[in-house]
């Protein structure tokens, strides 16, 4: 399997005034395409700011990161803003649904940065949403899903456009066990039926049992097991 | 314009108690602004309506008013010699000679005294003015002291009705009739015989206006020309009657359009800080859908956008109810004293397409000036910083 992720000495400092904090220091990671990775560590150790760099949302300090083949370390704002919208999947620990939409709206939301006819929108839109078995709830606002409903109207936000690549921070931190499952469930059928490259920060050793392979970030270095 | 509309119009609907607030602010503003400048156009539209557009008028020269002027009757003899003025049936000019006087009377409701202008009019005058219809009682009689008044004088006015007597010079007259004239300054006058008025004032030679109807309304540069040209008629000015009338009317729309304005601009202030406080609080409530939008690939100048956008849809919304309710006030009619003659003068709110257009430009402009800001803090967020927020 060839590589699709591709983190080189990668080091990440903050600056917050005059001080300097440093979350990253020179991390190497390989991710092959077709993987679903979990990344773990005790709190404050740089999942989220690692997940961040890899999803083209923050840029490194130093060093490079390829996405299939794409250095994003070197895109500028608007340029990373169109690379996301193309190859980067979300799934965040608290869903980020818009409340004011419609689950079916807030799956078409990438979509309306795409070229897509309207047709092929709806289309797009029905499948992936019965792909989280959620085609009969699509006109339901955020507010009157549960959880784990909203993870799953996420999820599907975040395949809606085929993206190269399925970032989830915490994606079931928020969620009681069973739906949690779901959750993880769902994840695992994308990563083997549909074949997406999945990165999962999780707290949680059971969910990153899922996984195929984990790695341990701890004080800005990484392990694997 | 990537994030669609109805995401803004949801989330003021979602806010709506903050929204209706800051709507009805700006629709008061809005309201005052539109109210202001359909004063000053209805004080236009009334006085425009009192002229022709196919009647020209003759003023001494450098009088702003009728009530300085002076016509003689030579020069009135002169003038009607002319081939451009139109004929009446009987072959006489299709002209009137007016003379006109200002008595005082005292107001219904306040007990103010206001100023009237009382016209002397010859008979042709009214087939002149065909605006002017009896309404009650008949008109007057030539040599009697008799007088007709105009319904917004009847109706604003105390002891005005038939058979009722005013003093006008040293003599009592005697009304005999009420006129309508529609939404015409005339409406706001008393009319009686010219020759009878200037016996009164000792002014037998002299008018204070002469208006006439042209043969046809593309001669009017022609006879202008002409009277000005001629040696005896040096001290004449001559106008369309329609300019006449909206000259006379200009200093008191002007007038109420400044003040007006003034004020409106001091309220917009506020309502633009409601707006901007509200829109500054849409924008903090809103961050982790900032980050959000901007994780999945929106650009900054769509977030700009949408919460500009956002700002106009609640300035809109302001500007169109406070139309509305300005709407309303075509339905009221006041008089008071114009400036430009000061005389009394009724008047109402009038509504034109182009004061509904300013009107909503006015409410756009709150909703830019307002919403810029924050709609800038909203684009110039981190994305990282924004989706912490939560
Ligand atoms: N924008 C920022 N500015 C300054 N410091 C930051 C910023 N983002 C993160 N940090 C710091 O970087 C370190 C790593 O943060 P990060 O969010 O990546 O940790 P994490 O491993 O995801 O922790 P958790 O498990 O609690 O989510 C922390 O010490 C945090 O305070
Ligand atoms: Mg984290």
């Amino acid at each position: 399997m060839s590589t699709l992720v591709e983190v080189k000495s990668v080091t990440k400092v903050y600056k917050r005034d005059t001080l300097e904090i440093p979350v990253l220091q020179n991390i190497s990671l390989d991710v092959p395409e077709g993987e679903f990775l979990a990344l773990m560590g005790p709190s404050g150790s740089g999942k989220t700011t690692l997940l961040n760099l890899i999803s083209g949302i923050d840029q490194p300090t130093s060093g490079s990161i390829l996405v299939a083949g794409t250095d994003i370390a070197k895109l500028n704002e608007s340029a990373l803003a169109k690379w996301r919208s193309r190859n980067i999947g979300f799934v965040f620990q608290f869903y980020n649904l818009l409340p004011v939409l419609t689950a079916y709206e807030n799956v078409e939301l990438p979509l309306l940065l795409t070229n897509l006819s309207k047709k092929e929108k709806k289309e797009r839109v029905e499948a992936v949403l019965s792909v989280v078995g959620l085609a009969d709830r699509m006109d339901h606002s955020p507010r009157q899903l549960s959880g784990g409903q909203q993870q799953r109207v996420a999820i599907a936000r975040a395949v809606v456009t085929d993206p190269t690549l399925l970032i989830g921070d915490e994606p079931t931190g928020d969620l009681d066990r069973k739906s949690a499952e779901e959750i993880l469930t769902l994840l695992g059928r994308l990563n083997s039926e549909f074949k997406k490259t999945i990165i999962m920060v999780t707290h949680d050793p059971h969910a990153a049992g899922s996984a195929h392979k984990i790695q341990h970030l701890d004080k800005g270095e990484l392990t694997s097991q | 314009m990537k994030i669609p509309l109805s995401y803004n119009i949801r989330n003021l609907w979602a806010r709506r108690l903050t929204t209706s607030l800051t709507v009805s602010g700006i629709a008061l503003v809005v309201f005052v602004f539109a109210a202001v400048l359909m004063l000053a156009q209805g004080i236009q539209d009334t006085m425009v309506a009192t002229g022709s557009n196919d009647n020209v008028i003759i003023l001494r020269k450098g009088t702003s008013g009728e009530m300085m002027s002076a016509v003689s009757r030579d020069q009135i003899g002169i003038i009607s010699s002319f081939a451009e003025v139109a004929q009446m049936n009987d072959g006489k000019p299709f002209a009137s000679s007016d003379v006109v006087t200002i008595i005082n009377l005292r107001k219904k409701k306040t007990n103010d005294m206001g100023n009237i202008i009382v016209r002397g009019v010859t008979p042709s005058s009214f087939a002149l003015r065909p605006q002017v219809k009896i309404t009650e009682g008949r008109w007057f009689q030539q040599g009697s002291a008799e007088i007709v008044i105009g319904n917004k004088i009847h109706d604003q006015f105390e002891n005005v009705d038939i058979g009722q007597q005013i003093r006008i010079g040293t003599k009592l007259w005697t009304v005999v009739g009420v006129y309508d004239a529609g939404k015409t300054g005339f409406a706001s006058e008393l009319w009686a015989d010219a020759d009878n008025i200037m016996l009164e004032f000792n002014r037998s030679t002299t008018f204070s206006s002469y208006t006439f109807k042209l043969k046809d309304v593309q001669d009017y540069e022609v006879i202008k020309t002409k009277l000005e040209t001629e040696q005896r008629l040096q001290d004449l000015d001559v106008k369309r009657e329609q300019d006449f009338y909206l000259e006379q009317s200009k200093g008191m729309a002007t007038f109420i359009k400044a003040l007006g304005l003034v004020i409106t601009i001091i309220f917009s202030f506020g309502a633009m800080i409601g707006a901007m406080i509200t829109m500054y609080a849409a924008v903090a409530n809103r961050t982790v859908e900032i980050g959000t939008l901007r994780a999945l690939g929106f650009q900054r100048n769509s977030i700009l956008t949408a919460f500009l956008l956002e700002a106009l849809a609640l300035s809109m919304i302001g500007g169109i109810l406070g139309l509305i309710l300005a709407s309303f006030m075509q339905f009221v009619s006041f008089s008071t004293t114009n400036f430009g003659t000061f005389s009394e003068l009724a008047f109402g709110f009038s509504l034109s397409i182009r004061i509904v257009i300013s009107t909503l430009f006015f409410s756009l402009m709150m909703g830019v000036i307002g919403g810029f800001l924050p709609a800038v803090r909203a684009s110039r967020m981190n994305i990282i910083n924004a989706l912490r927020a939560s």
